[in-house]
């Protein structure tokens, strides 16, 4: 559900050693952060690995490995997270397609489920 | 007789707009006030940001109980989900588990809920132990029976006698209308012929479930038509969605106290195609049933794909169709924009 919202339209931009984009949690609710697994980042064909994903919600930024012991914060309904890639140089100017997985732990589901999104943005020169 | 089951909705309805940021708190509140739909139902960490693990501030809940006075609705139910799997690497130990629930309760009390909501996978033991606290509190634990799970499920009958054996008041159901499935539902069919299922796979699937066949049968069948990855998903919604009885409900009619009026579709003559909201009234005002129903709109996750959820109107139509079973005189109806 949400698959087609999650990353929120507008919102790529370079930042310090990569690039940035709004992302919510494709959920009915919010989730505790011990609860994300994993966040998968794809621009143009090339996985970020793991360790490049920072998570950061009202000020405060997670790495993926840290998230899973944060048991006093959470990703809020439709709460809009910057997600960053580390990449050195960042992205050209111009459209790129962005790819945005979230796989959660979900207490009642009988399953992992991992939620996709797939969009193509621009970046403003 | 006019029945005695009043109107509500679970602001869950809303999740497409309210996500979006196009629908706030009190936008879903007077919509079902100008419905006549009083009964107000939420998900407290959908409609509060940072429950539970941040907390909400005073002044959220103040907020809460100003919309319900200034539309003159009531709470009605809190429902909460005790993540267990909260740990990666351990179960939640069952004093903690026993915590939390207490942690909601105190949340339930505070919003003035009658009612928590409680996930149908949470252990009976844990509900039995948070029961004298719900006591205390005024507030009653309702497992919410959910498909795949019906009455007659031995879960369920465990569960129940569980809280019988504890003889808590505070212990009791709420019943989610998906059980009584009684036609494939339409938007669930078109999403996955969008996905790409062959329409003779697919009318074959919709008219196996009409017949009752059973859902490995079914399974095999699609597999033996060429069926391949959507065919099968579709195929195998059937082993968790089945047409229950809604009679079964009058086993447990004394603990029941909510009911989640759930519905996939409602068409433009106030119809459900796939579950018998009619056969579903009669059932509960034979039971004496004299509490809400609370509409549950869950069609918005099979449409968006293809067009973008109208939950109001959606609501709007269920509220019709509701009021029209129960035998109300007036046609609920949306107020004109200013």
């Amino acid at each position: 559900m949400m698959d087609k919202l999650m990353i929120v339209e507008d919102s790529l931009e370079n930042v310090d050693g990569g690039f940035a984009f709004l992302g919510r949690l494709p959920y009915y609710r919010g989730l505790g952060l011990s609860m994300v697994e994993d966040i998968q980042i794809t621009v143009d064909g090339e996985a970020i690995a793991r360790d490049d994903v920072r998570f950061t919600v009202r000020g405060n930024t997670y790495t993926l490995d840290q998230m899973e012991t944060v048991y006093d914060d959470r990703w809020n309904f439709g709460e809009k997270a910057t997600i960053t890639a580390l990449k050195p140089g960042g992205l050209t100017p111009g459209k790129h397609t962005l790819e945005f997985a979230v796989r959660n732990r979900i207490s009642y589901l009988p399953f992992v489920p991992t939620t996709k999104c797939v969009k193509d943005l621009a970046l403003a020169a | 007789m006019a029945s005695q089951i009043k109107r509500g909705v679970s602001l869950y309805s809303f999740q497409n707009e309210t996500f979006q940021g196009k629908m706030d708190l009190e936008d879903c509140i007077r919509t079902c006030a100008e419905l006549g739909a009083r009964g107000i139902e939420i998900i407290g960490e959908q409609s509060f940001w940072g429950w539970p693990e941040v907390g909400v501030a005073q002044a959220d809940v103040d907020n809460w109980h100003r919309l319900i006075a200034k539309y003159e609705c009531v709470p009605v139910s809190h429902d909460y989900m005790l993540d267990y799997k909260r740990y990666k690497d351990r179960p939640m130990p069952f004093d903690e588990q026993v915590a939390s629930v207490r942690k909601d309760i105190d949340f339930g009390a505070a919003l003035g809920m009658p009612f928590i909501r409680s996930l149908v996978s949470i252990a009976p033991e844990v509900l039995v132990a948070a029961a004298p606290y719900a006591e205390e509190k005024g507030i009653k634990l309702l497992t919410e029976v959910h498909a795949p799970l019906h009455f007659d499920h031995p879960w369920i009958i465990r569960m129940a006698e569980a809280f019988q054996k504890s003889g808590s008041p505070a212990l009791g159901f709420l019943p989610d209308m998906g059980m009584f499935l009684k036609h494939y539902p339409r938007v669930w069919s078109a999403k996955f012929r969008r996905l790409g299922v062959p329409d003779r796979i697919a009318d074959y699937i919709e008219k196996a479930y009409d017949e009752r066949i059973l859902s490995e049968y079914v399974i095999l069948e699609v597999q033996q038509m060429g069926g391949t990855g959507p065919a099968i998903a579709m195929a195998e919604v059937m082993r968790h969605n089945a047409a229950f009885e809604p009679r079964r409900m009058l086993d447990y009619m004394p603990m029941i106290h909510n009911i989640h009026g759930k519905f996939y579709e409602m068409d433009a003559d106030y119809y459900e195609p796939s579950i018998p909201y009619d056969e579903i009234v009669a059932v509960l005002n034979r039971g004496g049933y004299n509490g809400y129903i609370c509409s549950e709109y869950e069609g918005n996750r099979w449409i968006e794909d293809a067009e973008e959820p109208d939950s109001v109107e959606q609501v709007r139509r269920q509220q019709v169709m509701l009021a029209k079973l129960l035998g109300e005189s007036e046609v609920p109806a949306l107020k004109a924009a200013a």
